[in-house]
């Protein structure tokens, strides 16, 4: 039996050495045609003239994913605060699994509701010819990461020991100061943790943000149409042939996101590692 | 008075942003309600869609979902719950678990485009399957391999060690009392993985566009042509209807069911996670 | 005898439907060192908790009755409670300093309170570190992070904290019983020196402490103040019957 279950676990090893090395053997070619840097700083992307740069889709979702956490995790931070340590334990009951369905809902919904309220809303607001953009697919992000935020911010804060606050308190300091002052900072790896999920969530993103983002590969603006590392792959894998370099260009983007991913996670490690050793 | 307005400040952010999540909540929930419970009828449940009676049905839709949720999950269920029991149970190397760890880890990290590439290049072409549902559910087992482990692991590291020795103590062999003390006793934390599994498997669109494909005709599931199978999920469909078609009523509707299975799927997750806790 | 600094009158305290302090009757005088002894669960502690309100944090408990602090009633509806806590300052069962920096921990209620000059923040917290009798010992590592202490330390850094914010009066609960018995003998020391400036009330179980340190000495049971007096006679002479069961060892 043993024998069997050591299999099992070779198999999950396995599976990421495969995914790692398919990425690598077929991200590599096209790269190696169209030239490192041309391929990661070149500003244009056009299959049809065989322009393979991927500049515009790697600041696109940077400026992307940096947005949707300076308007998600405030939002988050604020809400994860109040249902840890204010709200009354009827609305935080209620409150909490209705964060619970938000991360559920699949991010095709997300898509569907920013393509029909948001785009429309955004180009009658802000005057545009048309409301897929940078901004719309920020906001859309920034909902999506709202749930995991909020959770595991909750998590952390209602974490923190009671006698921080207790001390806290009996020193003459308010509730909220005692929230913000002690629980926040003593919450930090765990707050910091939501945060680092959360950049891992937008920057992977790709459904939703095919629907409200415009998907043409401008230099991003906020109000322009844009894609990012994802879309520039979901938006062509279906219509580009195999073997070809716009195929295998794909896959060069695929590396490079594989990349991005990979750095966050051994950033979160970091995090969770110097939680630990506290 | 520098007390007062810092006093004000925090709680007009903390009543404020948790008003824009509330009311985000709420608006998201009613308005994907409101625009798409009234077009849920038997009819678009039950039946395909037809150009002749220019009527439209999401059963082919619902049957694909079926699909994918059960092929993956009799290929991952196994797997995970083999790789968690060899986990907790047997591994002795240290820097294998880890590794094991490490790699189930990074796995729930990847984005699905990516997963939806390796499928693409893995299933469909290396492995001629095409793009069908078969390619798609293959590629979700390994995207909830880690889920699976991980709840698996969890509720393991629960059952009590004496029960373990009381079995071993008794004179049945590792095996046995796995399978007669440990597994029974992390049932729930196996159960509540699946459930989690379904939810992805259901939420899920990116990579079952590109590797199940994306038609709404309805598949024969007869066992000589099973291999063959190629159509969209709810999620994919949703997909085609808003974007493709512009029909957002038909999405909208989609969106209400998969609300509505998110809510399930949840419901049963916590239920499941709650009577965890207590055990 | 000067005018008590907290006086109780006819104070009864609610746990839900829990009566936990009956009818209490305490008059406790200015730099003396009052403890309050009885078994667990006699109301020693809720009694101390009351004094700076911490008990308001629980929910449904009510109060009735009178505390005053300098004459004025403590559960006054228009009472500043961060003012009242700036006042009576507390020191916990188990040291609880904050998962910050030596210096931040003493600077955390000074600030709070306002004081942001850097010059006047640093003598604030040297003097308190001082009066705290670690100074010697934490002086060259103040930008390190407190829990690195050791748990006697740990709790001298809390009573330094707690000075910080130039309190009346200091309540300790049972603030040596998780410590071995070199830095409960120095903690002990340190009360005593404490006392030319400060108030304190104590609660603690040890009797060998109660009687080393304390001038007056309350006893509690279920809830009822049994016997208040200076507590050598109360000790050597107890009036009541019931408490000279417990002084004696008899119960607890």
């Amino acid at each position: 039996m043993q024998v069997l279950f050591t299999l099992c676990g070779l198999i999950a090893v396995g599976f990421v050495l495969l995914i790692t090395i398919y990425l690598v053997i077929s991200g590599i070619p096209a790269i190696r045609k169209i030239g490192l840097f041309r391929f990661l700083f070149g500003k244009t992307w056009a299959a049809g003239q065989n322009q393979y740069g991927i500049l515009p889709l790697i600041l696109t979702s940077l400026y992307g994913t940096a947005g949707a956490i300076v308007i998600g995790v405030p939002i988050g931070f604020f809400t994860a605060v109040f249902l840890a340590k204010v709200a009354p334990r009827k609305v935080a009951n209620v409150i909490r699994p209705a964060v619970s369905l938000l991360a559920g809902i699949p991010s095709v919904v997300y898509g569907l509701v920013g393509m029909c309220v948001l785009v429309p809303a955004l180009r009658n607001w802000l005057h545009l010819p048309a409301g897929d953009s940078l901004l719309a697919a920020i906001i859309v992000l920034a909902v999506m990461i709202l749930p995991s935020i909020i959770s595991l911010s909750e998590t952390a804060l209602e974490a923190v020991p009671r006698e921080y606050e207790e001390a806290s308190l009996a020193l003459g300091a308010t509730k909220l100061e005692t929230y913000f002052r002690v629980s926040a900072p003593a919450a930090k790896s765990g707050i910091a943790a939501a945060v680092v999920l959360g950049i891992g969530r937008a920057i992977g993103e790709a459904m939703a943000i095919m629907m409200v983002a415009g998907n043409v590969a401008n230099m991003p603006a906020l109000t322009r149409s844009v894609r990012f590392l994802t879309t520039g792959i979901s938006i062509e894998l279906n219509y580009s042939q195999d073997g070809s370099l716009q195929r295998q260009a794909l896959f060069s983007i695929g590396l490079v996101l594989f990349f991005f991913i990979m750095l966050i996670n051994a950033f979160l490690n970091l995090v969770l590692k110097r939680e630990k050793e506290d | 008075m520098r007390r007062k307005l810092y006093e004000m400040t925090g709680r007009i952010l903390l009543y404020g942003c948790t008003a824009i999540t509330a009311g985000l909540l709420l608006f998201l929930i009613g308005y994907i309600l409101l625009r798409g419970a009234g077009g849920i009828s038997w009819r678009f449940l039950s039946t395909a869609e037809s150009v002749i009676h220019g009527t439209v049905g999401i059963l082919p839709a619902i049957k694909n979902t079926v699909f994918v949720i059960l092929v993956s999950l009799m290929a991952a269920l196994p797997l995970g719950v083999g790789a968690a029991v060899y986990l907790t149970e047997y591994a002795r190397n240290r820097r294998f678990v880890a590794a094991i760890e490490f790699a189930s880890e990074t796995l729930a990290g990847i984005p699905s485009i990516i997963y939806a590439l390796v499928g693409v290049i893995l299933f469909c072409t290396a492995l001629k399957l095409q793009k069908t549902l078969l390619a798609g559910s293959l590629t979700l087992v390994i995207m909830i391999l880690p889920t699976i482990i991980r709840s698996t692991q969890e509720s393991l590291k629960t059952v009590p060690q004496s029960y373990r020795e009381g079995a071993l103590g008794l004179g049945s062999g590792k095996w046995h009392m796995i399978r007669t003390v440990v597994l029974p006793s992390s049932i729930d934390g196996i159960v509540t993985g699946c459930i989690l599994a379904v939810g992805r498997v259901v939420g899920e669109s990116a990579v079952l566009m590109y590797t199940a494909g994306m038609s709404m005709a309805m598949q024969s599931f007869s066992p000589n042509r099973l291999a063959g199978a190629s159509g969209a999920t709810l999620t994919v469909a949703l997909y085609h209807y808003a974007k493709e078609n512009a029909d957002f009523s038909v999405a909208f509707s989609i969106a209400a069911i998969l609300l509505i299975l998110t809510v399930i799927i949840n419901s049963a997750a916590s239920f499941l996670g709650g009577k965890l806790k207590r055990s | 005898m000067d005018a008590p600094i907290l006086s109780a009158r006819n104070l009864d305290f609610y746990y839900g439907e829990t009566h936990a302090l009956k009818d209490i009757c305490l008059d406790i005088p200015e730099h003396n060192i009052t403890a309050l002894i009885g078994p667990s669960g006699c109301g020693k502690s809720t009694f101390l908790r009351t004094i700076n309100r911490m008990n308001d944090l629980i929910e449904g408990v009510k109060v009735i009755g009178s505390l005053t602090y300098r004459g004025e009633e403590i559960y006054a509806p228009d009472r500043d409670v961060t003012d009242l806590r700036k006042n009576i300052g507390m020191v916990f069962q188990k040291p609880n300093p904050f998962p910050m920096s030596i210096y931040d921990n003493v600077a955390y209620g000074p600030r709070t309170h306002g004081i942001r000059a850097k010059a006047k923040l640093d003598d604030i917290v040297e003097q308190s570190l001082r009066d705290a009798a670690i100074w010697d010992e934490v002086k060259d590592r103040l930008k390190k992070n407190a829990l690195g202490l050791s748990g006697g330390q740990q709790q001298r850094l809390c009573i330094a904290r707690a000075l910080a914010v130039r309190p009346d009066v200091l309540l300790m609960d049972e603030s040596t019983s998780a410590l071995d018995p070199i830095s409960t003998s120095k903690i002990e020391d340190l009360t005593m020196e404490l006392k030319k400036a400060y108030t304190i009330v104590i609660v603690t179980h040890n009797m060998q402490q109660a009687v080393r340190i304390s001038d007056k000495t309350a006893f509690f049971l279920l809830g009822e103040l049994i016997e208040f007096g200076d507590t050598e006679k109360m000790f050597s002479q107890p009036e009541d019957k019931r408490t000279e069961d417990y002084i004696t060892g008899r119960f607890g």
